[in-house]
């Protein structure tokens, strides 16, 4: 079977065409539609233009790109950090514990996103857990308001993607040769030098990967903003739907959608160049 | 890998709260299903009334059946697409960059681009829109899901087998139902449930490529209708069957392919 080129491009077909047809042929409309113009009773109108683009640079939308870019970059931090924390802990406790806690560290991410969500609703809330909690252990006046602020959808999207950052990281934390440390340590390194200069640097792919996945879908997201800043706080994924579901502006929607797709390809890309070097300068160091 | 003591202590502590943040969360969602009054900040006494209303409520039946109709549907479809398309990849002699980005693209593209991508491209074609285009939009990642899944079992197919059935005069399709299907078929069974609990789950494509009418409403659709409308006891009801169903589903996919969730 291995080999026959005909075969494999058969059984291949059905599929690549499915994808050809509704993944790609319609990301190209989508970014067709982002040259055109909208009609003046909403609609398309099939004149080239860059307006849309200028628009999209314009400071009111531009603050809101650039605020969405904000809120997903402080998510992604505290997420590959306590992610990669997490990991580490995980792939230093006793062998047999580690896929148990892997699988309970990964087990949330496939329950429902919106569920996932609803439940920090329900916890920050005014009449919620924590409000509540807060009074119980005597906090003076009246807790201040939790939901529908910037650190409940910060900590919305950092509590849905934790459990990918985790698996991500844990990866090449595992794969790394535990000589090399010991080498570290027995040529008289500090805990912490080893850390930063032997440790770090061979795993930083995971949490490289675990970050540009928390960032792209962070920074389109749409849920929650939604459900947790209450509209209050606009993001792209909040300004796409817009264009599109009540706006009716679906080239300005579209421009937008194209941008979005340009950082995510351009994160990827970046990340990949990123590991190449970080894997080869990291064998030329263990080598020489 | 062994740490020293001190820091071995902070590592336990850091596990410890991670998981509280992680679990938390879901668990008082569970607690709170069971509560007589349905409020958050008092516990009435036990009572599984909320799932009684939840049954009485039409709009989750009606829509709960809309989901495993397109569920079931785009899993089959999605599986039968993404073990063949598995098969042709890992067979091909050469794999270019632009096809293994091609199979990875669903699975990363963020969701609300490619829901209104459909919904330019359905509306430019004058398709009418319902369950059987939400079908066509969950198709285009979970084949994606499925694909990766049996191609991860299939790194480790001895290929030799297939030839040895192959040269002894086999047909090629009694070749595949005898030799290869009863080797990856944990991994389909498996890429399947995965499949089938990213459709029950999926909100974003599905609202915006069901059209306009009432019938082709999906369960997430109502939820997040119900959840804008405000903290109902109903929605905890509702989130821990989710959660059993997800959580079964998965634990199907562990029992059949081991060590496909991380573990």
């Amino acid at each position: 079977m291995r080999g026959t080129s005909l075969r494999s491009n058969a059984l291949m077909a059905p599929a690549v065409l499915w994808l050809g047809f509704l993944l790609i042929l319609p990301c190209a409309l989508v970014l067709a539609l982002s040259f055109f113009r909208r009609g003046i009773y909403g609609g398309v109108e099939y004149v080239l233009t860059l307006s849309n683009f200028a628009q999209a640079i314009d400071p009111l939308y531009a603050g809101i790109l650039l605020n969405s870019a904000r809120i997903a970059g402080i998510a992604t931090a505290i997420a590959v950090v306590i992610g990669y924390a997490a990991a580490y802990a995980i792939a230093s406790a006793p062998r047999r514990w580690q896929a148990v806690l892997l699988f309970f560290a990964v087990l949330p991410f496939w329950s429902n996103y919106l569920i996932r969500t609803y439940a920090w609703i329900v916890l920050l809330n005014s009449e919620g857990l924590i409000p509540l909690i807060l009074r119980w252990i005597g906090y003076p006046g009246e807790p201040p308001q939790l939901l529908y602020t910037e650190g409940a959808v910060i900590t919305g999207l950092v509590y849905n993607y934790l459990p990918f950052v985790i698996l991500a990281c844990y990866a090449p934390i595992l794969r790394l040769n535990p000589e090399l440390r010991e080498a570290s340590r027995d040529l008289g390194g500090s805990a912490i030098a080893t850390f930063l200069r032997i440790t770090l640097p061979l795993t930083l792919s995971g949490a490289a990967a675990g970050a540009v996945f928390v960032f792209v879908l962070s920074i389109g997201n749409f849920i929650t903003p939604a459900l947790l800043g209450g509209g209050r706080f606009q993001m792209v994924g909040n300004l796409v739907y817009h264009q599109f579901l009540s706006a009716n502006d679906w080239p300005f929607g579209s421009a937008l959608s194209a941008i979005l797709i340009a950082i995510m390809l351009l994160l990827l890309v970046a990340q990949a160049k990123a590991a190449e070097r970080a894997s080869g300068t990291a064998r030329s160091e263990s080598h020489g | 890998m062994a740490s020293e003591p001190a820091y071995r202590h902070l590592g336990n502590f850091l596990l410890a709260a991670v998981f509280a943040f992680l679990y938390i969360p879901i668990a008082m969602l569970i607690a709170l299903s069971f509560n007589e009054g349905g409020m958050p900040t008092v516990w009435s006494g036990f009572s599984t009334k909320w799932y009684a209303e939840l049954l009485k409520n039409s709009d989750i039946i009606s829509s709960a059946g809309n989901t495993i109709v397109v569920a079931a549907a785009s899993t089959g479809i999605a599986t039968v697409l993404g073990t063949c398309l598995a098969l042709g990849v890992e067979t091909r002699r050469r794999r270019g960059s632009a096809l293994e980005a091609l199979i990875f693209a669903p699975m990363i593209i963020p969701d609300i681009v490619l829901a209104i991508a459909l919904l330019s491209f359905f509306s430019l074609l004058g398709v009418q829109m319902g369950l059987h285009t939400i079908v066509m939009a969950h198709v285009v990642f979970n084949l994606a899901f499925v694909c990766s899944v049996v191609r991860a079992r299939l790194k480790f197919f001895d290929w030799s087998i297939v030839e040895a059935s192959e040269d002894l005069g086999a047909p090629a399709l009694a070749t595949f139902a005898r030799v290869t299907l009863p080797v990856i078929l944990p991994a389909v069974i498996a890429g399947a449930l995965l499949a089938f609990t990213l459709s029950v789950d999926e909100f974003i494509i599905a609202y915006f490529t069901s059209g306009a009418g009432r019938s082709s409403i999906t369960l997430p659709i109502q939820v997040f209708a119900m959840i804008r409308f405000g903290v109902t006891p109903e929605i905890n009801a509702l989130a821990t069957l989710l959660m059993c169903a997800s959580l079964a589903c998965l634990a199907l996919a562990q029992k059949f392919n081991r060590g496909m969730v991380g573990a």
